[in-house]
């Protein structure tokens, strides 16, 4: 492999960055462009929701199932988790000792699997009224959408849980630090995708 | 009572019923369409007897599996250009077919039933789309690109034969439709809400949901892989205005996939939702909405033409420089041509649905868009005229095809002119001038391009040229045969023909449709000259070898290694200090230097886990078709669990000792040092060994 000069800037494996960057360079930009790719999928479905917002077909409409409550405690379970699991990335850069960096990233599973919890219940409260996704496509463009992300949230838990389980059979070596510097920008991800769907989804669903 | 309609085991067959069978349904009803259906589905399973046979009577199961494992770039790129080659065969059967129908039904049902023929023109829009032209062109990227840039891999090797076998699943779910049920009845494009539940419940458009879908995963793994090398691993010295055009229209193209196939993903994934989950997006009721699909799939479909075209453009770029002896005319203006084009390609999407209610204005605004587009390939074309202006044109096989190539595209590109008026788009729209104009842009646009970089670069993967003379018979026939089968198509569409035609009421019609059909058995003999040339050239190996692996005086690094490129490309990683790096380089002394003595060289291990997803994709998609949702779901688990095997593994690199990349070096600059330098008039006789001849 060539050894690309520049070090990329983002990249915090270790303390004095002697640690071979090479491979974390092309590593990290090319989770940054899988990232690129996921956003234009969810900014298409968001496109999607915008359209049939109104195309509620004389059933549920957003303001008749949107509780902004639990809305509010679902971004501030992401937004905090958000914080720990930078916390648990500079733990690892400089400590990388297991303790903290297994406290850190303990807590944001915790906050995320709550915030599944959460959007779970939220759904099922819409799934009492009677609003299913094939009641609409109002419905069906907000199951696309919403749950998608709460997929997403659910599969940076299991991705949590094996680097839980990398962290202990080879410690912090290369690709155990670059794949959880990957999930942390994953995680931001979600964060950046839930305040989108906070606007535009609860928010939005609110004042119409 | 049991009858052929009714499910065997729905517990385990999920909605199988043995009228599923093409040969079931040939037995009840003995027509000639279901006999072609028959006949095509033994042609399957006779393929794959045979290969299994020659494999197990070769022994050739470890080597097969070797290569299948393989995370080498180069390895990987020959797979996909086989899966290219092998799609492109049965499509276009296909398309000859379909040309034998419209000429047999003038006033007459013909010989296929309306629902067979509307299969085929699926199958052949898809394979062509999906399986022939992408994989065409990634297998030449993965190929080449690396080579050009001075890498020794692509940035993700496990990503990208991980990319390989989902592409290969969804090829091999297209053939297993012909086999066992049947395919989508609604084109290329599945617009709902034909292609819904309420209008086809049948498993068509979810073999055509999967299959899509699986390819388009595939590719945006490819996209993310290709750009992130581009931008990573380019060779000291090799600024990005000192990379190859190739390697240009490469990051163009990779990037616009990473852009153009998740629109793609959504829509195949929210037409599955609806017709699995009863969801209501592209629904006639309760609020869904078709132009939400129609946006989506236009959204990749356009961006997905220049995805295909502009390897191409690098391909004859490369072509027409190598073959005048003369460094690229313009080759400012043909990067900013090329990034122009992928930006505008983004712009222009409606003018596929300008009849689909929008206002005047808005079709205005994108059919000026679509005529922009034609300014920077107009200034493409004109780079190429001047490359050749002056300089000693060689008229090998990849220059005739860059030479057809420009002529047939601008009349194309024409054509094109006339459909991006959206009064006259009108008239046109559904016809068969549309079909005329997109294949008179694919075939010279596409398929001349990756055929002139298979001829040209073959004998730098394989270490032998190809047979001049069956590439010409080739050539002869996929120009003639182009002509002579859209030509027509064209006066067709203009009188009112519209396109997907299972019958013709219009005698007129007919000699047109006589000429078409005639044109598409010449397209067929193109292909038969083609695999007759691979076998002929196959045969004559030892007399056309060029080990030293520079065969046409080449311009870029690829040509700077031997042919084949050992598995490390590059014992150094040579330092670049111009456009054409070895062209300029081999003209100065002591280019080809031998060191007495190499490093060692660490290359990805062969990988079994990404054979193990893409397989399993692909019998969770055959699963999610068939309703058998036991083997979806295990198939799913099995992805998940060699993901996660995966990212335990640790060693993923072999070490190539020093001992051995010098021994393979040596052995190299021997034959260099023993070879008789090839002037350029002697270059497709056997005197060529691969070592060009500098002129004082």
């Amino acid at each position: 492999m060539t050894q690309p000069s520049l070090r990329h800037a983002g990249i915090n494996l270790g303390g004095t960055q002697e640690d071979p960057n090479a491979d974390a360079e092309s590593g990290i930009f090319g989770f940054w462009m899988f990232l690129m790719s996921d956003a234009v999928i969810f900014a298409l479905l968001f496109a999607i929701y915008g359209t049939a917002v109104a195309a509620t077909a004389g059933g549920p409409t957003p303001r008749s199932e949107f509780k902004l409550d639990s809305a509010l405690i679902e971004t501030l379970l992401l937004l905090t988790s958000s914080l720990t699991v930078g916390m648990g990335v500079l733990a690892m850069k400089y400590d990388a000792t297991r303790r903290p960096v297994f406290a850190w990233m303990g807590v944001t599973l915790a906050l995320g699997i709550a915030f599944l919890f959460m959007e779970w219940h939220d759904f099922s409260t819409m799934f009492s009224h009677g609003a299913y996704p094939t009641r609409s496509a109002f419905l069906s463009s907000f199951f696309a959408l919403v749950p998608l992300h709460g997929l997403h949230v659910l599969a940076g838990c299991i991705w949590m849980l094996v680097m839980g389980a990398q962290v202990l059979a080879y410690g912090f070596d290369t690709r155990v630090k670059i794949n959880i510097l990957r999930l942390s920008l994953f995680w931001h991800f979600l964060d950046v995708i839930w305040i989108a769907i906070l606007t535009v989804v609860y928010l939005q669903g609110h004042v119409s | 009572m049991q009858t052929a309609h009714s499910p065997i085991w729905p517990g385990v067959l999920g909605r199988f019923t043995w009228h599923d069978l093409p040969f079931v349904r040939a037995w009840e009803n003995p027509t000639a369409s279901e006999m072609i259906g028959a006949a095509a589905a033994s042609l399957v399973i006779i393929g794959f007897v045979v290969t299994v046979t020659l494999l197990t009577r070769h022994r050739a199961w470890g080597r097969l599996l070797e290569w299948v494992t393989s995370l080498d770039h180069k390895k990987i790129g020959i797979m996909y250009v086989v899966i290219a080659l092998v799609m492109l065969s049965r499509a276009l059967v296909e398309a000859v077919l379909m040309r034998m129908q419209q000429a047999a039904a003038v006033g007459d049902p013909g010989f296929l039933s309306s629902d067979h023929f509307s299969q085929l023109f699926s199958t052949h829009g898809s394979i062509m789309i999906f399986f022939m032209a992408m994989p065409f062109l990634t297998g030449v990227i993965n190929y080449v690109m690396p080579l050009q840039i001075g890498a020794r891999d692509m940035a993700f090797p496990w990503a990208n034969s991980v990319a390989l076998s989902l592409t290969g699943g969804g090829a091999i779910l297209m053939m297993v439709s012909l086999v066992i049920g049947k395919f989508s009845t609604g084109g290329w494009s599945g617009y709902p809400p034909y292609t819904g539940l309420a209008f086809s419940p049948d498993v068509g458009p979810d073999y055509w949901i999967w299959a899509v879908t699986l390819g388009s995963i595939g590719s945006t793994l490819s996209g993310i892989n290709i750009a992130c090398t581009i931008f990573k691993f380019r060779a000291p010295g090799m600024t990005y205005m000192r990379m190859p055009l190739f390697c240009w229209t490469s990051l163009c193209t990779s990037i616009l996939m990473i852009f153009a196939m998740p629109p793609l993903t959504v829509a195949t994934a929210l037409l599955a939702l609806d017709r699995y989950l009863g969801f209501h997006f592209f629904t006639n009721d309760l609020g869904g909405n078709m132009m939400n699909y129609a946006n989506l799939f236009w959204l990749f479909g356009h961006p997905e033409v220049y995805i295909l075209i502009l390897p191409a453009f690098g391909i004859y770029s490369e072509v027409v420089s190598t073959f005048s002896s003369k460094e690229l005319y313009g080759y400012v203006s043909l990067v900013l041509a090329t990034m122009a084009i992928a930006v505008l390609s983004f712009t222009v999407w409606l003018h596929h649905f300008f009849t689909m209610g929008q206002s005047a204005n808005i079709n205005a605004v994108f059919g000026i868009a679509t005529m922009t587009i034609g300014v920077p390939t107009g200034v493409k074309i004109y780079d190429w005229i001047w490359t050749m202006f002056r300089g000693e044109v060689r008229f090998t096989v990849p220059m005739l095809y860059s030479l057809a190539f420009m002529i047939t595209f601008v009349i194309g590109g024409f054509t094109g002119i006339i459909l991006a008026i959206p009064p006259l788009d009108y008239v046109f729209h559904n016809t068969l001038f549309l079909v005329a104009h997109f294949h008179n842009m694919l075939i010279p646009g596409l398929l001349y391009g990756l055929l002139a970089g298979y001829t040209y670069w073959f004998p730098k993967a394989f270490g032998f040229r190809l047979n001049e003379r069956w590439g010409r018979i080739a050539f002869g026939c996929w120009v003639a045969g182009f002509y002579l089968a859209f030509m027509p198509l064209y006066v067709l569409g203009a009188s009112g023909m519209a396109r997907r035609t299972h019958e013709i009421f219009q005698p007129d019609f007919r000699p047109w449709l006589y000429v078409a059909g005639f044109g598409a058995l010449v397209l067929l003999a193109a292909l038969a000259a083609l695999i007759v040339q691979l076998v002929v050239s196959i045969r004559e190996r030892d007399a056309n070898r060029v080990f030293a692996g520079d065969p046409w005086d080449g311009r870029g690094l690829e040509w700077s290694t031997s042919a084949p490129p050992p598995e490390y490309n590059f014992a150094v990683i040579p330092h670049v200090d111009g456009r054409d790096p070895f062209y300029d380089g081999k003209r100065k002394d002591g280019y080809y230097q031998r060191h007495v003595a190499y490093g060692a060289i660490e290359m990805p291990r062969n990988s079994i886990s990404g054979v193990v997803i893409g397989l399993g994709a692909t019998a969770a998609s055959f699963g999610l078709v068939w309703h058998m949702w036991w083997l979806a779901g295990l198939s799913m688990q099995l992805v998940l669990s060699a993901l996660i095997a995966r990212s335990f593994v640790r060693g993923s690199h072999r070490t190539i000792s020093a001992a051995e990349v010098t021994a393979t070096e040596h052995r190299w600059h021997a034959a260099l040092d023993a070879d008789r330098p090839t002037p350029r008039a002697c270059e497709l006789s056997q005197r060529n060994t691969g070592l060009a001849e500098i002129p004082a």
